[in-house]
């Protein structure tokens, strides 16, 4: 291990951190990459990489993770509710979520409770669907 | 026997002197304790006003870890997946927010508003992830 590697490390945790703050905003590969200061071919390898999965797909989860959130805890439609986790479009919103949660976001809705008073970071961390099985 | 305080944690740095500047100078705590034990710097800070509760900055390393482990150590940190987490409260979540962002401090997670209080993220330069919240008073 090298300190370039760990120089390498904090780069993509920046992006991954900017995809936590900013996963509502239409952010793109060209955008983390640049947060990264890698060009785009390596930001997805290299974030990858490090992480397990692609960029995209970590983006997907985490506004996945945010729709669950607003699913069980107000009562905002499901249109409303996809675009302010930052889905350009129901089709794919809805697509997206029954990939990864394995069913709708109103069959998800009618079955689940919102958590009790755990801290949020730890809720967000842990109740994110996840890719690893 | 009664325990009765969290008086001391640790978490991992990578330089000690980044990171006194960015717990010092950006987010205001104090130096306890800076001495030069010969096999390590022994680095604590604590809030100002409470220095019964000190967090330990220590570097992994020889002869503590082997180097093998130290560079994993590293590693894991860097990935932002060792667990060092630190907990801190505030009185007004949105002005310290504003402080710290003024201050270049990386923000992981904006102000919300939760049923405990509000609360936000940040990250240390290192990896290591740090909660600022303003409680609400507990409910019985």
């Amino acid at each position: 291990m090298s300190r370039a590697v760990e120089e390498s490390n904090r780069a993509m945790l920046r992006a991954r951190d900017a995809m936590d703050r900013a996963y509502a905003e239409p952010l793109d590969i060209p955008a983390l990459a640049r947060i990264a200061h890698v060009s785009e071919a390596h930001f997805i390898r290299t974030f990858r990489a490090t992480f397990g999965e692609t960029p995209h797909r970590y983006l997907q989860r985490r506004r996945v993770e945010r729709a669950m959130s607003l699913l069980v805890e107000t009562a905002r439609d499901v249109t409303d509710i996809c675009y302010a986790v930052g889905f350009g479009s129901l089709g794919t919103f809805s697509r997206t979520f029954r990939q990864i949660v394995g069913e709708s976001p109103s069959d998800f809705r009618r079955h689940r409770v919102a958590p009790t008073n755990v801290p949020s970071c730890f809720t967000k961390a842990w109740t994110r669907p996840s890719s690893f099985g | 026997m009664t325990m009765n305080a969290i008086s001391r944690s640790q978490i991992y740095v990578l330089d000690q002197d980044e990171a006194l500047d960015f717990y010092v100078n950006k987010l205001g705590m104090e130096v306890n304790t800076d001495q030069d034990l010969g096999f390590m710097r022994w680095l604590t800070v604590n809030l100002p006003g409470d220095p019964e509760r000190e967090i330990l900055l220590e570097k992994p390393g020889a002869p503590a870890l082997d180097p093998a482990t130290a560079e994993q150590v590293r590693e894991l940190l860097t990935k932002g997946a060792l667990g060092g987490y630190l907990f801190m409260t505030t009185d007004d979540a949105h002005k310290t927010h504003e402080d710290l962002v003024a201050k270049g401090v990386e923000i992981t997670d904006e102000p919300t508003e939760r049923p405990y209080g509000i609360d936000f993220g940040i990250r240390d330069p290192f990896g290591n992830r740090i909660r600022i919240g303003q409680m609400f008073p507990r409910t019985a």
